[in-house]
């Protein structure tokens, strides 16, 4: 009800949007720190090296075709198509997940080949891996949560959202975190 | 969003509306969301005082404890025994005790006072009044922080209550000490507490930093352009920037170190034989050094985290209350900005003596010293402001022109530290200490207790007393140059630090004497602060009324608001902003506040 009264201001970016973005250079800094420890750890001696799984490859699909569905899903959302919405952010959650998954297999398939992440015999270089993806997989995951608060919200019937905001933050820090695992992935592949 | 649509979407407190005035103070209020759960940034400010407050006393009452060892090694005090328990026995403070006291007066200082209660009382309070804001972009979000920091404080402090005791490690909390449990008793549950409180700290101030920024470019009243901000916003916002960059790095230092501690990884460990367990640790091919990255790259910004608040406190203080504009108000935003981006580019002058390449340590010491122009273009406008200027010497006064004081006695030695070849000397001894606890430490508290002594009528409608102030400024000054002043004589004689006793060496007997003086001196010092304290809390409830709403006769917005704000910060309309924060005497006009619009005779800044 003030929205209309009071908004002679200029016509700036939401706080809450610019917020995000600040948010995002953070944990740009927290990956940068670490892939430069990664960096400076690798020139020194002994660095176990070993290739990634092709499981990685079908992870970085995965993650790349739910960001073609939460932008989708944000379309349906702005052309007020619910049932749409509903069935894209859901597709998005659950791509979300399935990307864990198959981190998680990318692990698993690693381990069964002898490299130890962690624990007596671990090489840091295995434990960079493992500690830098599963931060990454963090990141993804608290996406999810964020998508299924958005996701219930539009399944109440008290309250009917139409502000597309909160839906375009969570959007755009899921496509950030899709991009930080591409960069995740190139460093992985070329500088490990 | 409006700033209006912000607070109401985010507290439901109807209000301050400027089409619904009648319905001003209406509100309810319980008791737990004005005084407990507040996500009024007035009372979040006050928060993170009081319990800054309480982290100082706490933090500066071990370090009067550990110079009880330095200077009176000797002697036995038995009521140490009475307070400390296993930790004095026989009333002479145990080596474990004294380290894990060093320990955690250092991150107390550090990160709960001189961060936490220092920006966050500050920016929590000035961004939303000075920028005409009715709070911040994220209020929930604000409290948060608040609460993550109260959370870390509790865990910090339960530290110091068990068994094994607190960190002992230094509070850089490098490895191997850090990494491993069964390096010293200090390294174990303390560490781990350490550590939780640390994580949780770095939540906090990433939350709160967020906000500041979002805040301060989002959401200034109508006619506040950047140019037009009060210097105290710009060091704020320069302070948050920093925070939120350099924080995560730390962070991730932090989480390699967990995995080090307890999941049998070796970022940091290699080839490590523990006398005290008489085993040959698994862990190969980790570098200490490599911590030491991570940490400082927080560490050195961190730095200008503490101090930048100050400036800018200082420099508002300085030209309020020289009745003078501030001299040059571009060169200093200049130049904290160029501070800002030389943090990020400076920590391995915190390591020239850990191996590094000498040729690389050429490159710190360049850009180091680069430091030392953006500091001296401050110094200098500072001095200016002040030149011929018609100075008030309040309470606020005096501590802002003791800053600048402090600030160039400290920033001096920091031109020594910064080259890598006096470092070799200087490392590690009492040289170091005195340069960062003048230039960082007491320069930084100077410029809280300005800031205190300035907006206290601004926070609890009243006046501290003057006499007190005075003499505790007085005090404070004095004993501050006379605790770390001879340090810097001791540091070039070799003196290191982070030692338990001296005793044992024929080259320091000499300075037996100087260290009793230094500590009581602390003593004295220390006692002193009891005179701010009584006169901060006895004034909230008994001090002398405020009753003008502008009582420094000063130009920025947050004078304009009622004497006792509400939520929401102005009744009506948020003021609008036609001019600068700086018109101090000009056209024959004591001050012309912010909102006041430019005459037409008046050139406009």
């Amino acid at each position: 009800m003030y929205m209309n009264a009071v908004s002679p201001e200029r016509n700036r970016i939401h706080p809450h949007k610019f917020t995000m973005w600040v948010a995002m250079g953070s944990i740009i800094m927290m990956f940068a720190g670490l892939t430069s420890a990664y960096v400076v750890k690798r020139a020194q001696s002994n660095w176990l090296e070993f290739d990634l799984p092709p499981v990685f490859w079908i992870s970085t699909v995965v993650i790349l075709a739910s960001s073609l569905t939460i932008h989708l899903s944000l379309k349906a959302f702005k052309a007020r198509e619910m049932p749409r919405y509903r069935m894209l952010i859901t597709l998005t959650a659950v791509l979300g997940v399935a990307f864990a998954l198959l981190q998680f297999a990318g692990f698993s398939a690693l381990h069964k080949d002898g490299i130890q992440f962690f624990g007596a015999g671990s090489n840091p270089s295995a434990s960079f891996l493992g500690i830098i993806t599963g931060l990454h997989i963090a990141h993804v995951l608290g996406g999810v949560i964020a998508l299924l608060v958005v996701f219930l919200r539009a399944f109440s019937i008290k309250n009917k959202v139409y502000t597309s905001v909160p839906l375009e933050i969570v959007a755009t820090y899921w496509h950030f975190v899709d991009l930080l695992w591409i960069y995740l992935f190139v460093f992985f592949n070329s500088i490990g | 969003m409006s700033n209006e649509a912000v607070l109401h979407a985010n507290v439901g407190v109807s209000g301050h509306d400027a089409h619904h005035d009648e319905h001003h103070g209406h509100h309810h209020e319980t008791f737990i969301s004005k005084y407990v759960f507040s996500m009024d940034h007035k009372m979040i400010a006050k928060q993170f005082l009081i319990t800054g407050m309480v982290w100082a006393v706490l933090g500066g009452l071990m370090s009067v404890l550990f110079r009880l060892q330095l200077g009176y090694p000797d002697s036995t005090f038995p009521w140490l025994e009475d307070i400390l328990g296993k930790w004095a026995k026989g009333g002479r403070i145990s080596a474990e005790a004294y380290y894990a006291l060093v320990t955690t007066h250092g991150t107390v200082l550090v990160f709960f006072v001189l961060t936490a209660g220092l920006s966050g009382t500050f920016s929590n309070f000035l961004i939303p009044l000075q920028i005409g804001a009715r709070d911040m972009a994220s209020p929930l979000m604000n409290m948060l922080s608040y609460w993550f920091f109260f959370i870390a404080s509790i865990v910090m402090l339960s530290s110091v209550f068990i068994e094994t005791g607190p960190f002992s490690g230094g509070w850089t909390a490098y490895p191997p000490l850090s990494a491993l449990g069964d390096a010293s008793p200090g390294s174990k549950t303390g560490m781990d507490l350490w550590l939780t409180a640390m994580a949780l700290f770095v939540v906090s101030q990433l939350l709160a930093g967020l906000n500041y920024i979002a805040t301060i470019l989002n959401m200034r009243t109508k006619g506040m352009s950047m140019t037009r901000l009060p210097l105290t916003i710009w060091a704020l916002f320069f302070t948050a920037v920093l925070g939120v960059l350099s924080f995560p790095v730390l962070f991730s230092g932090f989480i390699l170190l967990i995995f080090d501690r307890n999941f049998g990884t070796s970022f940091y460990l290699s080839d490590i034989f523990l006398s005290t367990t008489n085993t040959a640790l698994p862990n190969e091919g980790g570098s200490a050094i490599l911590y030491q990255h991570l940490f400082w790259f927080l560490g050195h910004p961190e730095v200008y985290i503490i101090l930048l608040p100050a400036m800018g406190m200082a420099s508002e203080v300085l030209s309020t209350n020289a009745r003078k504009p501030i001299f040059g108000y571009m060169a200093m935003v200049g130049s904290m900005f160029a501070i800002a981006v030389l943090a990020f580019l400076v920590w391995a002058h915190h390591m020239f003596v850990t191996g590094l390449n000498p040729f690389l340590g050429s490159i710190f010491v360049l850009l180091t010293l680069l430091i030392a122009v953006p500091s001296a273009i401050k110094v200098f406008n500072w001095l200016t402001t002040l030149w011929r200027g018609n100075i008030r010497f309040t309470p606020a006064m005096m501590f802002a022109i003791g800053f600048v004081s402090l600030f160039i006695s400290g920033g001096l030695t920091g031109i020594w530290l910064g080259n890598s070849a006096l470092d070799i000397h200087l490392h590690d001894t009492y040289f170091v200490i005195a340069h960062f606890h003048i230039v960082m430490g007491v320069a930084s508290m100077f410029g809280m207790f300005a800031g205190v002594y300035h907006w206290y009528p601004k926070m609890y409608g009243t006046y501290m007393n003057n006499t007190l102030a005075y003499i505790h400024f007085w005090i404070t000054l004095i004993g501050a140059y006379l605790i770390f002043w001879p340090m810097h004589y001791e540091g070039l004689a070799g003196m290191p630090r982070r030692y338990y006793d001296y005793g044992v060496w024929e080259s320091f007997k000499q300075f037996v004497e100087l260290n009793r003086f230094i500590s009581t001196v602390v003593i004295i010092v220390f006692a002193a602060q009891f005179f701010f304290l009584f006169n901060f809390f006895y004034s909230i409830f008994k001090g002398r009324k405020v009753t003008t709403t502008n009582p420094w006769g000063s130009n920025t917005l947050e004078w304009t608001t009622p004497i006792k704000p509400g939520h929401g910060n102005w009744t009506g309309e948020i003021p609008e902003v036609h001019r600068w924060a700086y018109d101090y005497g000009k056209d024959g006009q004591d001050f012309i506040p912010q909102t006041v619009p430019v005459g037409d005779n008046e050139t406009q800044h």
